[in-house]
């Protein structure tokens, strides 16, 4: 664990110093939030048409900038071959891969963490039960980072990793995407905790299913 | 007697093509092997094996009695590696840097200040610590690559053509601190600067087309210009195949 946290606190030092994900991930996501209110300007006054449509928003805006995001969680390491380095180093490969895990995870929350007062202002909508939607992010977010860290390793070698990343990762993301979209519009519509369990437990398990399966074949996606 | 390396009947093959044919290697503790050879006769396919990076098709490597096998992670803690790229994050400045890898190779903090303190002194990058290593030059940046690879004081370097992209100081700079440090650890580097290391050198291997095709005590050859000859033959050889 002490190798994960390192890893992942040397890519969010690095990522800080710099800050060429985070902006692109934040424009992004700023740009998104910004069109869609635009397109949607006649409506924005009916709350209950926001609450049916903001979680399918919120949703495509955190995907697209996670992917965005994702898909240069290796370029550091690709670099000077920083990566064949880390496999050089005395730890098991799924000690790399949860370490590049937590990194993602904490860039795609600072970016949603910001994004939720934009959503907010530009949609004139006011966000009941803001724990919950914390919490359901914080486990989507988990899910996306497992697999897009998995799948943004397989693509880092390819030549065509931009278009390779979205096309595997987005099919792969439907089982978590569909209840955590659907625990969204609950939350939004002003269900509590306990009206979400069923999704809850969906995502969870998600989580661990697949961050259990991409620890034990990142070694052979690095070796590949 | 097997040495701190010892590598039997060892093949590698990709994809059809075999790399490494039916090696055998004995070195011993404290030797500086030099491997030369023609491109693509698998020079750095042994080194990578050598490395835990690639597993070999058959044959059995032993690393200070460890089998590579079974214990790669063990056999990782006693092993530095250089090679012509840095393995340095250009975002990261000097000290950064090796204190990330120090933490992978399980120092704590104090060993950490300690080593990294000694380290810088005898890279002369004492000043450097808090630059970036984007605004390192070449030579400084194989300098910090060389306290990288020590940091968890190896018992074996494997260097991997080293020389690339230095200019003439920065190889004199590179060629001091390994000879300090050779003392101490085994080194096998994969080279096609002969001039520069044959007199740092105690054997050299040829390697032809993956197999093992001269394996010389450095005292039994005459000059630079008779080991020139003899890997001349090979590279000939090589040419006309």
């Amino acid at each position: 664990m002490r190798s994960s946290l390192s890893i992942a606190v040397k890519d969010l030092r690095a990522e800080l110093r710099t800050k060429q994900v985070l902006n692109s991930m934040l424009i992004f996501t700023l740009v998104v939030m910004v069109i869609l209110s635009l397109s949607l300007s006649d409506v924005l006054s009916e709350s209950s048409v926001i609450e049916r449509l903001a979680p399918g928003l919120i949703w495509i805006a955190f995907v697209f900038a996670g992917t965005v995001g994702i898909s240069r969680a290796y370029v550091s390491e690709i670099e000077n071959g920083c990566l064949e380095a880390l496999r050089l180093c005395p730890v098991d490969c799924a000690a790399i891969y949860t370490g590049k895990v937590i990194s993602g995870m904490c860039l795609m929350l600072i970016v949603e963490i910001a994004a939720i007062p934009v959503f907010i202002v530009f949609f004139n909508y006011n966000i009941p039960h803001l724990p919950e939607i914390f919490l359901i992010i914080l486990l989507g977010t988990a899910g996306f980072s497992a697999v897009g860290t998995l799948l943004a390793a397989l693509s880092v070698n390819t030549r065509t990793r931009e278009i390779m990343l979205p096309v595997l990762l987005i099919p792969l993301l439907l089982p978590v995407l569909i209840p955590t979209i659907i625990a969204t519009a609950k939350i939004l519509a002003g269900d509590g905790i306990f009206q979400i369990i069923s999704e809850l437990r969906l995502i969870v398990l998600y989580d661990i299913v697949f961050f259990t399966l991409a620890r034990l074949l990142f070694e052979h996606t690095l070796e590949g | 007697m097997s040495g701190i390396i010892s590598i039997k009947g060892l093949n590698k093959s990709f994809a059809g093509h075999t790399a490494l044919h039916n090696i055998e290697l004995n070195i011993e503790k404290g030797e500086f092997v030099i491997i030369i050879g023609p491109n693509g006769a698998g020079k750095t396919t042994l080194l990578k094996i050598l490395e835990t990076l690639v597993r070999p098709s058959s044959g059995s490597v032993e690393i200070s009695g460890m089998s590579l096998s079974k214990s790669p992670v063990q056999i990782r803690k006693i092993i530095g590696a250089i090679s012509h790229e840095s393995y340095l994050y250009n975002d990261l400045t000097v000290e950064e840097n090796l204190r990330f890898y120090g933490k992978m190779y399980g120092l704590s903090n104090n060993e950490l200040s300690l080593r990294i303190q000694q380290l810088l002194k005898q890279m002369h990058l004492e000043y450097s610590y808090m630059d970036r290593v984007s605004t390192l030059s070449r030579g400084m940046k194989q300098r910090l690559s060389i306290a990288r690879s020590l940091i968890h004081d190896p018992e074996i370097l494997l260097m991997d053509e080293p020389y690339t992209g230095l200019d003439l100081q920065s190889a004199c700079d590179f060629e001091r601190i390994i000879l300090e440090n050779s003392k101490k650890v085994t080194v096998l580097m994969v080279t096609h600067d002969l001039d520069r290391t044959y007199n740092m050198c105690d054997r050299v291997v040829i390697l032809r087309s993956g197999k093992i095709s001269s394996d010389i005590q450095r005292k039994d050859i005459n000059s630079i210009e008779e080991l020139k000859n003899i890997y001349s033959k090979v590279f000939m050889e090589e040419h006309e195949k």
